[in-house]
């Protein structure tokens, strides 16, 4: 298809190598080095979108990733992206690309309509036409909103690529690499600083890729692609391209995406879609450029109408022409090259437009000798036309009241002056200052170790560039240790001279009311600004968030600086009272994909798998994860068998036989030194002085505030040795918990402990036939004289060095066995081997949990951290004789005082039902309908094989008082309710008498 | 993203440690009133400047670690091993700025 607007020659792009591409189910062609919307104008296609809010046909304002208006949904399928800037898309082949916020069709948009009742949707019109009734949020106004003001839609597939995250220091960090960080970036490598430049595009150069410039005599993009190769031939310097540098946070980290893959349509093998870099710099040179401003007119977001350094980007990088009749309206110098380089072009450049009285005198010459009629003490008051411009109406900016001038054209190109990109500067915690010289912010006080340089700086003139450039490269070398002679700047060729006279909004044409877009992409007119200012929203802060100017995907890149004239216009203040808001990260818009990086799906954590595992799997065992571990949760004999089913004969075969669990996961602590029983003692609510060598003993430790922590046993191998288990879930805090008391309350307690969770397999060997299974494997003697309950020793299983602990969680007779984790696989096969005749079988968390809660263990559903040891029960252990974390907030009033939600047992009062989680409890005398209401909840549910009906334990208010009563657990989410009686927590052998047979 | 100088290690990103609260605070003596015990647990300043914290070098040494750092510019001013009693001076600057 033909590029009717494309150049014969000239740009940086490659005629020799076509590249096809589709927008909106239309082909076309363009050129290697073309960007989607320099090709989309290489083939005259202007309108990219429909406006936010009323809908309003929409084009190309700019070059570059400061676009509102031209973004589109890119690729198809999983792979859909929304709202990507066209700008910004380096075209590749096969390339699919979707205008949005249309239908049926872009050129036909039944919501434009909403353009007719605009009148309704001014600033904050959603706070003031959506209010009543309260029951049209969610079934009216939610839809309406979602479907009529909008961007892209997401896809729903999952994103086949892969993100990556990389860490690098250096020296010094440039940001940009056009004339001023190209220059610095040489300066500190050539003195042997360890240099990282990034930059947005594919070829450094930045404005000397896209302007008609010499440096040193050459072409700027041929200097450029000079110092690139300097830069690439040497080893201290890491280029990174396609990457923007989007944040700088506190002590000077900045963080960048790479967009690796994004100019492929699909990525290479083994290669990201893009890479985020966390970078540490020493020193950092922001060279970070500037942006344009759009003029604000009548109509001023009409296709057609341009920023002037967007229009000659066009003409120069991409040898395209944005229009066939053009106007050129300034308050600056600097749009005249823009007239210039593309009348050069081939493009009919019937005006130049400017609104002040006094242009510049060399460069109005310049126009007369190109023939280009030069207008002054005028600007454009409105464009005119139905999807594209069509003519432009001039106004005075001098105050006189005359007939508009008609001009026909299909191309205005606008300027209203450059505000340097001080993004970064802002972001790293500085204060930008307004500069009455380039009526912008520009950096102000560093906090951080970084300077602004260049148009990033507000110096516009490319010599400027280039010894800024110059002079920050060679500081940040030496202030990180690398010193050198000084050298010269480059040279460059004449560039005029930039000055500006404030312009901000245009008169419009016989005073008639036009719309004069500040955010084209939230649709923000300038009567928006006004209006908040008249309803008190005066302030930038307020009225951003009123207006919402500034908050679309470009940031307001375009809008803000015109936004805060308009308003201290309005408010007839100076703009540096009125002030900016602070700009946040990312400076681009950022896929979720790249922080997220590699924790995806499977590697989203890590997974710890014991000793066991393979053997579990083996045996078909389902798991269930607990934190980062998988823990068998039952094992299934027949595909049929169900979780309820393998419960239940997992849970009888332990209570009536015998029946091995998978212990390691519980975290275990190793504890030495003369003043591990002083460190315990302080630790735990109970006594540790005089636990003798070879026994273990229950623990519970409590938070400083009083509350339950965690608990567990704690064996005495030796003198000063202990050995402590926690929870699972608690195995990482308590470690930390006990290095916070031994490192900053009492350092002078001789004692050193570790984890030595991933060292040791456990293995509960349980049920009435315990004993005679381990006697045929264990080599001390373990006869209810010789290793009673609670008894701890270290012996042999097989061949096996090993610890024996008799401790029971299931509340049967039980043994706990430890052994070196390489061996943990072995012994669990020798002790199924050697259990085989009298019928073991493994047993999972879920018979581990029905057992505990027969048996009334408090577990991690009971110790929420809202509980103390009075109300789990746990209170008479704790020896207020000594001093013990949380002893003395456990004691405060309200903690002891009645009301307390209690730990209880529950039965349930009807055959065949068992409690549900989370039910709330409450007596006779309350009704369903409130919360509030509740007496307590349900925390562990079962069904008991062994009394044949459901059970749970419960947090009841005053429950400890309570047993016997019968009271309704209730779910009301599904209108359930369940008569269950109170009663005492322990359901089995409450004397203890199994653990001690 | 902090940067922490640890003691032992030396400087590392703030994902490594897990903030341990104010480290001004001191933990009473067993037979102190319910009110010091209360405020240990309960009671914080809540500075605009310097503050002193505990951090603990979790995915690394280990090593609990008192910070010194400024809660307006994040800046951190020193790191030292923690100790129950804190470096002289340290205390003095917390209390001072703490006021406001």
């Amino acid at each position: 298809m033909a590029q009717d607007f494309r150049t014969s020659e000239g740009g940086l792009i490659d005629r020799s190598r076509p590249i096809n591409f589709e927008f909106d189910g239309k082909s076309y062609q363009g050129y290697e080095g073309d960007t989607l919307a320099s090709a989309l104008l290489a083939n005259g296609v202007h309108l990219m979108g429909r406006s936010f809010k009323y809908h309003r046909p929409r084009g190309i304002l700019t070059a570059g990733s400061e676009e509102p208006n031209a973004i589109v949904e890119l690729r198809t399928g999983a792979r859909k992206e929304p709202n990507t800037r066209a700008t910004t898309i380096e075209l590749f082949d096969g390339l699919v690309a979707k205008s949005q916020n249309r239908w049926p069709s872009l050129s036909f948009d039944v919501m434009a309509i909403n353009n007719l009742f605009s009148p309704l949707l001014s600033a904050g019109f959603y706070y003031k036409t959506f209010m009543w009734p309260v029951s049209f949020w969610t079934n009216v106004y939610e839809h309406v909103i979602r479907r009529a003001a909008g961007l892209g839609t997401a896809s729903t597939e999952a994103d086949p690529d892969h993100y990556e995250q990389c860490h690098e220091h250096c020296d010094v960090l440039v940001v940009g690499a056009g004339p001023a960080g190209l220059t610095a970036a040489v300066a500190a490598a050539e003195r042997g600083a360890r240099v990282i430049i990034a930059d947005e595009h594919v070829q450094l150069g930045g404005s000397l890729n896209s302007e008609k410039l010499t440096v040193s005599g050459k072409p700027g993009a041929d200097w450029a692609a000079e110092q690139t190769q300097k830069l690439v031939a040497m080893d201290n310097v890491h280029i990174l391209n396609r990457t923007t540098v989007f944040g700088y946070y506190d002590h000077n980290v900045l963080a960048a995406i790479e967009k690796v893959s994004d100019h492929v349509a699909i990525p290479a093998a083994g290669k990201p879609r893009q890479r985020m870099w966390t970078l540490y710099p020493k020193q950092v040179v922001i060279a970070s450029g500037a942006t344009e401003r759009p003029l604000i007119f009548g109509n001023n977001d009409k296709p057609g109408v341009m920023l002037a350094s967007a229009a000659r980007t066009y003409a120069n990088q991409f040898g395209v022409k944005p229009g066939s009749r053009a106007i050129v309206a300034t308050n600056n110098n600097d749009a005249y090259r823009t007239a210039i380089d593309l009348h050069n072009t081939g493009v009919r450049v019937v005006a130049v437009v400017d609104s002040r009285m006094n242009p510049d005198a060399p460069l109005a010459a310049e126009l007369e000798t190109l023939s280009i009629e030069l207008i002054t003490g005028k600007t454009v008051g409105a464009a005119e036309g139905g999807q594209h411009v069509r003519y432009a109406q001039l106004v005075s900016t001098q105050g006189i009241t005359e007939e508009p001038q008609r001009i026909d054209c299909d191309l205005i190109a606008v300027s209203s002056g450059w505000n340097p990109n001080v993004h970064l500067h802002s972001q790293s915690g500085a204060k930008p200052v307004y500069d009455d010289e380039v009526f912008s912010f520009i950096p102000g006080q560093s906090r951080q170790v970084e300077v602004s340089v260049g148009a990033a700086k507000g110096s516009f003139g490319l010599q400027d560039c280039l010894n800024q450039g110059l002079a920050a490269g060679n500081e940040a070398a030496k202030l990180t240790g690398f010193k050198g002679r000084a050298k010269k700047a480059p040279k460059a060729g004449d560039d005029g001279i930039y000055s500006i006279e404030a312009l901000w909004i245009a008169p419009t044409p016989y005073n008639k009311t036009y719309k004069q877009f500040v955010d084209q992409q939230h649709d923000t007119k300038a009567s928006d600004v006004n209006l908040a200012a008249q309803e008190g929203y005066d302030s930038v802060e307020l009225l951003k968030r009123y207006t919402t100017q500034g908050m679309g995907t470009d940031q307001g890149k375009t809008s803000n600086v015109n936004t805060l004239a308009i308003l201290a216009g309005q408010r007839g203040d100076p703009i540096p009272d009125v002030g900016i808001t602070t700009f946040r990260p990312p400076y681009v818009p950022v896929a979720m994909g790249v922080f997220a990086g590699h924790t995806v799906g499977y590697d989203f954590m890590p997974v710890r798998r014991t000793a066991i595992h393979d053997w579990n799997e083996k045996q078909g065992a389902v798991f269930i994860e607990a934190g980062l571990w998988l823990r068998a949760r039952y094992y299934p004999q027949s595909a049929g068998e169900s979780m309820y089913d393998c419960y239940v004969r997992e849970t009888n075969n332990t209570r009536n036989n015998v029946a091995m669990v998978d212990v390691t996961t519980l975290g275990k602590i190793d504890i030495q030194g003369p003043d591990a029983s002083e460190f315990l003692n302080r630790l735990y609510t109970n006594n540790w002085l005089k636990l003798p060598i070879g026994k273990a003993r229950y623990g519970v430790m409590l938070r400083e505030d009083g509350m339950v922590f965690d608990d567990g046993t704690t064996s005495r191998l030796g003198e000063n040795h202990y050995f402590m288990t926690t929870t699972t879930a608690n195995a990482a805090p308590v470690l930390s918990h006990m290095e916070y008391y031994h490192q900053t309350v009492w350092p002078e307690l001789d004692v050193a402990f570790c984890s030595v969770t991933e060292q040791w397999t456990g293995i509960a060997v349980a049920g009435p036939n315990s004993r005679k299974l381990l006697e045929k494997v264990i080599d001390i003697d373990i006869s209810n004289e010789a290793f009673p309950f609670m008894a701890v020793g270290e012996c042999k299983m097989n061949n096996i060095p090993a610890r024996l602990f008799r401790i029971s969680f299931s509340g049967e007779l039980a043994y706990e066995l430890n052994v070196p984790a390489d061996y943990g696989e072995q012994a669990w096969i020798e002790l199924m081997e050697a259990g085989k005749e009298m019928g073991v079988t493994p047993y999972g968390t879920e018979p581990l949990g029905t057992m505990r809660i027969e048996k009334g263990h408090v577990a991690g559903s009971e110790l929420d951290g809202r509980t103390t040891a009075l109300d789990l029960g746990l209170e008479g252990m704790s020896n207020r004789d000594k001093h013990f974390i949380g002893k003395h907030n456990s004691q405060r009033p309200a903690l002891l005082s009645d009301g307390r939600l209690q730990v209880v047992g529950l039965k349930s009062l009807e055959p065949g039902r068992n409690l549900r989680i989370g039910a709330h409890l409450v007596d006779d005398k309350v009704k369903l309908d409130s919360v509030s209401q509740s007496q307590g909840h349900v925390s562990a549910t079962t069904y008991s094989p062994s009394l044949g009906y459901g059970i749970a334990l419960g947090l009841l208010k005053d429950g400890a008082s309570r047993h016997g009563e019968q009271i309704d657990a209730v779910f009301p989410l599904d209108n359930e309710k369940l008569r269950v009686e109170v009663c005492h927590p322990v359901f089995i052998d409450p004397k203890g008498e199994l653990v001690r047979a | 993203m902090l940067r922490i100088e640890c003691p032992w290690c030396g400087i590392r990103n703030e994902d490594e440690f897990s903030y341990g609260g104010d480290a001004s605070v001191q933990r009473p003596s067993d037979d102190a009133s319910e009110d010091e015990w209360y405020d240990y647990v309960y009671t914080r300043n809540n500075p605009a400047g310097d503050h002193t914290e505990h951090w603990q070098h979790v995915n690394g040494c280990r090593a609990w670690i008192t910070v010194v750092r400024n809660t307006v510019t994040h800046q951190i001013s020193s790191t030292a091993p923690a100790s129950p009693h804190l470096p002289i001076g340290l205390k003095s600057v917390n209390k001072s700025k703490g006021a406001k």
